[in-house]
């Protein structure tokens, strides 16, 4: 790779947000971390998106990403009521105690 | 009226079934002996009428008897034989009616009929007295069949059924212990002649293809070549034949070898032993020579063999007689040296003589038996002679038919016996068979000397007896003494149908026809001088005066048993020889019993230790060692692999189970691993 | 100062990736989750500086009004009214994390090798295009405007009715019972 910026840069750093984002949704047992990290991993795709989009010349990149915002901001509140509904139930936000699904 | 010939074994059986199986616990005994004396009477009425109607008419003219087929009995099969020209055989139910038939069926059903109104006297006070009148019912059914068969299979059916009901009416005292066994040798020491006798008839069916009397002697008569040829065990066929027949003729007829179980039959009601062991069934193998009497004429080695047994039996018996002390074994062993003379007759080819002999003896026979019933009846069942004496004053008529049947088996001139027994002498004196007309002549004496030891020792002399015995005795009712008379009148006038002289023998004009004639053969013995014969007369009569004589002198008047005494005294060994019938007994017992009774073990042993042994538990271990090892194959194996699919199941769920885990960070860790996978793969195969 | 001029954009590129790399950084680290959503916004707005180093201004701008304004303020209405910061963790990670290191490590690995090796070829980029719409040059917004209401209309209605889902279920899903 050379020092002058191109798409591969962005794809890299697009991957390594990604990779963190993906690591702190496994391993985080704090529920808002991991609420957190999902948005971390939407924004790599985003990012990835606008790169690749700047690459190809094509706008359509542009809008996709304005959507992947959109649905990221949903998910984002739906997820955070769930968190909500779920430590009125449980007085916690750890998810090593969300077990219903054992088994 | 001939054509009724049929109804005559009928009404017999009619009778026993009556008596025996449907009428059984309702009637009394009067009933009963109404039944079975009026139905055996009736038979005897029908059976003149129906000679007479065959004496007047066509068959008789031509000397043919008349036959009577009912039905076919055993139909038509093939059959291959050594005769030409036949292919088939088969037997129908018939009967025929012929001379000889005729004075069978007169006998059988005359003597029959006196005995069976005597037992109605003689049983009355015995438990039992329906089953009696049934089995002697039955006996009549069976003999009538045997002697007015026309082929030698009904023959046969008569000849088995009067050994049955022979068994059954031995044995009729079976509570006690005797009597059954008697029961049983008699049937089975019959059965051993039978054996003989079926094989002679298959030897007939075999050679000539038919049973049937007219057919077969038909037959014989056309190819007389085929009976002088071969036969088998190195004699002529006709020899075979003969002789087989005549080992059944030895069983049924009490004759050496086979005579063992006569005596013993004595354990039988007396007017059983009267009826069936002296008038009746055992002159039925004498029946049969004579009416084989072609075959006989065949095969003269056999014949002359026929005669010897007769004559040996005769002395043999005769000389046992002596030694007896119990009145009925006197009878019984005369019976079995009267039968003798009726063999030798047959076997010198003297065969009107033979029946002759038969006819008469049935009647002093059976009336020297129904005497000593109501001998033994008087003295309250008591047998033995050496208890008796003196009777006569008790019981007279009893005394006076008894002395006049003694007579007539004596041969004293002018009663039946003489004619008889003095034909027999004479065809053999005739014949130029002096030993044989020798033994027939000691065997005479001794007959007449014993007959009259049992006169003396029972009606002479001084009472022997218990004063209980005393007091019972009395003459026996009318029901018992009217047969006795009867029997007696017939015992005097029944030889005068056979007066020495030719032109007067009806009788031997009246069987002849019967005879057949064999070419090459002569029967009825050499024509002798008239100074001849009035010598064997004499010489006959003199035998039996001395006998008679010799007996008085040694029992009569009050010596009663001192002759018996001294004679033991002198001469034990021959005593006892005699008194205990020459060990006859004892011997068939360590021999054929006892080999008979270790083949059983033999065989039992085999079977309950191999059959049942090896055979038998060894199925039952195979069987539980197979049942075993399926065992084991299901617990393990079939289990074993159930169980096995269960573990392995089992430890995949466990395996599986941990993912599981309900934590969301596990299912995002995996739900990434395999996103990645899917790309990756998806990368590495659609690269460029 | 040529250096600067002549790789200017370069440079900012590293360091905006620097921030966003350090902001993810201590999402996924920190103990804290307040601390976490200030790193989050970290990164968010270093996030937008590199959609506009990259000719999108439209949406540069509307990461950071949606992202740095509305879901961070969310996050942090939520971490308050859950008093999160208040609740101690006892341990980080959760059992996994080993196992997830391994595939984040694999995931670099793999897809890393992927891009830096992809050519792609830079006469390719033709900035013109994010801002005209119709020939005119009227700017990134107008042109982000005119394909979405045109050519992108169905997603964009479909978007209204999934965020119309999102209120009513955030609603629902935050009512007292």
């Amino acid at each position: 790779m050379t020092f002058a910026v191109t798409t591969n840069h962005y794809l890299v750093l697009s991957l390594l947000l990604f990779t963190i984002g993906v690591f702190g949704i496994v391993a985080r047992k704090n529920m808002i971390t991991v609420l957190m990290s999902i948005e971390l991993v939407l924004n790599s795709v985003n990012l990835n998106l606008i790169a690749f989009s700047y690459q190809l010349s094509d706008l359509t990149g542009q809008i996709f990403a304005v959507f992947t915002i959109t649905v990221a901001a949903g998910e984002a509140a739906v997820g955070l009521g769930i968190l909500i509904a779920l430590y009125r139930l449980r007085e916690t936000t750890t998810l090593d105690q969300a077990t219903e699904l054992r088994g | 009226m001939r054509k009724l010939l049929w109804v005559i074994p009928l009404l017999p059986f009619l009778g026993a079934l009556l008596n025996g199986f449907v009428l059984r616990h309702r009637i009394g005994k009067r009933t009963v002996a109404w039944i079975a004396c009026g139905l055996v009477g009736l038979a005897a009425v029908l059976g003149l009428l129906m000679i007479v109607d065959y004496l007047g008419g066509p068959e008789h003219a031509v000397n043919k008897p008349f036959e009577q087929d009912l039905y076919v009995w055993v139909p038509a099969g093939p059959l291959a034989t050594v005769f030409e020209g036949v292919k088939s055989f088969t037997v129908s139910m018939g009967f025929l009616l012929d001379p000889l038939s005729a004075v069978m069926l007169f006998v059988v059903t005359f003597v029959g009929f006196w005995i069976h109104v005597y037992s109605a006297g003689y049983m009355a006070h015995e438990e039992g007295f329906q089953r009696y009148f049934t089995y002697l019912n039955l006996f009549m059914g069976a003999m009538l069949l045997l002697v007015l068969g026309n082929n030698y299979l009904v023959m046969f059916v008569g000849w088995e059924g009067v050994g049955l009901c022979s068994y059954l009416l031995i044995g009729f005292y079976y509570k006690e212990e005797f009597p059954p066994f008697a029961g049983r040798k008699a049937f089975i020491t019959n059965r051993v002649g039978d054996f003989g006798f079926v094989l002679g008839l298959s030897a007939l069916v075999t050679a000539f293809g038919t049973l049937k009397y007219t057919e077969l002697f038909d037959r014989i008569q056309k190819d007389q070549s085929l009976l002088t040829g071969p036969g088998h065990l190195g004699l002529t066929l006709a020899g075979f034949i003969a002789i087989c027949l005549f080992i059944g003729a030895m069983g049924k007829s009490a004759q050496i070898p086979l005579y063992v179980w006569l005596p013993d039959a004595m354990a039988g009601p007396t007017p059983v032993s009267a009826l069936i062991h002296a008038a009746t069934m055992v002159t039925a193998g004498v029946y049969m020579v004579m009416r084989s009497n072609v075959i006989y004429q065949l095969a003269p080695n056999i014949a002359l063999f026929v005669a010897v047994i007769g004559a040996v039996t005769a002395i043999f018996a005769a000389t046992i007689g002596l030694a007896q002390n119990d009145i009925k074994k006197v009878l019984a062993y005369s019976t079995v040296s009267q039968l003798g003379y009726m063999f030798l007759a047959a076997g010198l080819g003297a065969y009107t003589a033979a029946i002759f002999h038969l006819m008469t003896h049935a009647f002093f026979k059976a009336l020297l038996f129904l005497g000593s019933g109501s001998v033994i009846h008087a003295m309250g069942g008591e047998q033995d002679m050496r208890k008796m004496g003196g009777l006569k004053k008790y019981m007279p008529a009893t005394y006076w038919t008894f002395v006049i049947g003694s007579m007539a088996i004596a041969g004293v001139p002018g009663l039946a016996g003489f004619f008889s027994k003095d034909e027999i002498l004479h065809a053999a004196a005739a014949g130029g068979h002096w030993t044989l007309y020798t033994i027939g002549l000691i065997t005479a004496l001794l007959t007449a000397f014993y007959m009259f030891r049992v006169v003396n020792l029972t009606f002479h002399g001084e009472f022997r007896g218990t004063h209980e015995q005393e007091h019972h005795l009395h003459e026996s009712p009318r029901l018992m003494t009217v047969p006795l008379w009867v029997l007696a009148v017939g015992a005097v006038i029944s030889g005068f149908v056979g007066l020495p002289v030719e032109e007067w023998n009806v009788f031997h004009r009246f069987l002849q026809p019967v005879v057949y004639v064999v070419a090459g053969h002569t029967t009825e013995g050499h024509e002798a001088s008239v100074a001849f014969n009035v010598i064997l007369i004499m010489v006959a009569v003199a035998i039996a005066l001395i006998g008679i004589g010799l007996a008085f002198r040694l029992y009569g008047r009050t010596r009663g048993l001192a002759a018996d005494e001294a004679w033991e005294r002198r001469l034990p060994a021959v005593r006892l020889l005699f008194a205990n019938k020459y060990y006859v007994d004892e011997l068939y017992d360590a021999t054929v019993v006892r080999g008979t009774w270790g083949l059983a073990r033999l065989l039992h042993r085999f079977d309950a230790g191999f059959i049942d042994g090896v055979l038998v538990h060894g199925a039952r271990n195979l069987t539980l060692f197979s049942s075993t090892v399926s065992g084991f194959f299901d617990k393990y194996v079939v289990d074993g692999l159930v169980n096995l699919t269960a573990t392995i199941l089992d430890a995949f769920s466990r395996l599986f189970r941990r993912l599981q885990t309900g934590y969301v960070g596990s299912y995002a860790l995996v739900l990434a691993a395999g996103m990645f996978a899917l790309v990756a793969v998806y990368m590495l195969l659609y690269r460029g | 100062m040529e250096f600067l001029t002549a790789h200017g954009a370069d440079l900012l590129f590293y360091v905006f990736a620097f921030l966003a790399l350090t902001g993810a950084l201590g999402v996924v680290s920190m103990r804290n989750p307040m601390y976490g959503a200030i790193s989050l916004l970290l990164t968010f707005l270093a996030i937008a500086a590199l959609f506009l180093l990259r000719g999108a201004e439209f949406v540069g701008m509307v990461q950071i009004f949606v992202y740095g304004g509305g879901i961070m303020v969310l996050f942090l209405f939520v971490i308050m009214l859950v008093n999160l910061h208040r609740l101690p963790e006892i341990k980080l990670f959760a059992g996994q994390s080993p196992l997830a290191a391994v595939l984040a490590i694999v995931l670099l690995a793999f897809f890393g090798w992927f891009f830096v090796h992809v050519a792609f070829d830079p006469a390719f980029v033709h900035p013109e295009v994010f801002r005209a719409v119709k020939g005119e040059n009227l700017g990134n917004s107008q042109a982000v405007a005119w394909g979405l209401y045109t050519q992108q209309l169905l997603p964009f209605e479909i978007a209204s009715v999934f965020l119309l889902i999102a209120m009513i279920g955030a609603v629902v899903l935050g009512r007292k019972q």
